[in-house]
């Protein structure tokens, strides 16, 4: 049981790394991973031991997130005496390429952007994020080639911002 | 050998990776005659180093108290500090208890040990881990008054302790109560209510009401040989819920107790 606990504390860098990437924001994107850890907590006695805790970590996060997408509310960043400040990078040279990736990365579809950050950051196999987010992996693959051409498109200046569907 | 033909998904398996040593050859091959494909490739790859390098410095930072406490603790914690309840805070040891605030989230071991438990409220962990170990072993009689009867349960305990008391429902986290006894405490009567999980692992709730010359204590934690207590003082009432569980999801199951005492039903 302990390791348990110790296991779920350890994967809390890594879902906060994936939920600022994927919300964008601080704030919202520790609201994501607190709700992500309560859940996890009270369902951890039903985690099968031996099975991918990362896998099922992520799981969990990708269902709250889904349901956060269904019922939108307000974004809010929460100061404590926790808020460290934030991370000195914009300086760097890279700092306009930087904010053009994050942009970039926010014009993506959510379904999209979760499973092309699950690959990149998390360096998760394709089996492994079509077992995490219970999805075909046929899904996974188009989905992440859409959204890598899409990024490309866009970091390269010439996307077509339109939300809208053409309709024939 | 006829090779196969580099399919789209291995083009992104090779950006990533993860095409196997002996596929490698080919795919690298066919993008050099394949300029378009080979540029594609390339900047999927840039999109992966610019990703990494825009997030993993979150992988460094400090993560907040709040996702690291056992689900409410901190919210509790804030309850009482809300509520006024804790009387380090009107004596003018602000400055302590905001600081503690932090310590709590950021590990409950920590708290533990910067509360420094006063010696009376620390024999209700002692005692009640006492109870624990004397009653959750015991496969056919853990409990005088089953669940089953839990209405007269309520009736007889809240009788016999001279006040209305009633065992928190904690079935939501997988507990469910299998009844309760009556035990001499220091100067009277006390009260454990024992839950069992699917898996026969027990908690006790040691319900004391000799707790009046006693301040009022946040939530404190003791280990008690094998035993995990979490306890807290209310007034009159002391609490203290035992098991052999892991601390973190002790503390969430307390937490959860605590929130129900603290409504009216």
């Amino acid at each position: 049981m302990h390791d348990n606990s110790a296991d779920l504390i350890a994967c809390i860098p890594r879902l906060r790394r994936y939920a600022r990437a994927l919300v964008g924001t601080r704030g919202g994107a520790d609201d994501l991973v607190q709700d992500t850890m309560e859940r996890g907590w009270s369902k951890l006695s039903s985690w099968r031991r031996g099975s991918d805790m990362r896998a099922w970590l992520f799981g969990i996060m990708h269902n709250l997130y889904v349901d956060q997408l269904r019922k939108p509310a307000l974004a809010t960043d929460t100061f404590d005496d926790d808020t460290p400040v934030p991370p000195v990078r914009a300086t760097q040279a890279d700092g306009l390429k930087i904010r053009d990736m994050e942009a970039a990365l926010e014009l993506l579809p959510p379904e999209q952007r979760e499973i092309l950050l699950l690959v990149a950051l998390e360096e998760m196999t394709y089996d492994e994020v079509a077992a995490s987010l219970r999805i075909p992996l046929g899904t996974v693959m188009s989905r992440l080639s859409r959204a890598r051409e899409k990024l490309r498109a866009s970091m390269e200046g010439r996307i077509i911002v339109s939300p809208l569907k053409v309709v024939k | 050998m006829s090779q196969a033909p580099v399919t789209e998904s291995e083009l992104h398996a090779y950006v990533d990776g993860l095409v196997p040593e002996t596929r490698r050859g080919e795919i690298e091959a066919y993008l050099a005659a394949h300029p378009h494909e080979a540029g594609r490739v390339a900047a999927y790859r840039a999109q992966n180093v610019a990703l990494r390098a825009l997030y993993d410095p979150v992988l460094d930072e400090p993560v907040p108290s709040r996702l690291t406490a056992a689900p409410r603790a901190t919210s509790l914690h804030l309850q009482r500090y809300a509520a006024g309840l804790v009387i380090a805070f009107a004596s003018g040891a602000a400055g302590w208890f905001l600081h503690g605030v932090g310590d709590q989230g950021a590990s409950l071991a920590q708290a533990v040990r910067a509360g420094g438990a006063p010696q009376q409220s620390a024999s209700l962990a002692h005692q009640a881990a006492i109870a624990h170990v004397v009653y959750s072993p015991d496969v056919r009689h853990p409990v005088e008054v089953g669940a089953d009867q839990e209405t007269h349960l309520v009736t007889w305990l809240s009788k016999r302790l001279g006040t209305p008391i009633r065992p928190p429902k904690l079935g939501k986290l997988g507990y469910e109560l299998i009844g309760g006894r009556l035990l001499p405490g220091q100067s009277g009567p006390v009260a454990q209510f024992m839950y069992q999980d699917p898996g026969q692992q027990r908690l006790t709730l040691y319900v004391s009401t000799e707790q009046s010359h006693n301040k009022d204590t946040s939530f404190r934690f003791s280990e008690q040989g094998q035993v995990n207590v979490f306890y807290w003082i209310d007034g009159k009432f002391g609490y203290a819920l035992s098991g052999t569980i892991d601390k973190a999801i002790l503390a969430g199951v307390a937490a959860a107790v605590y929130e129900q005492l603290d409504k009216p039903p």
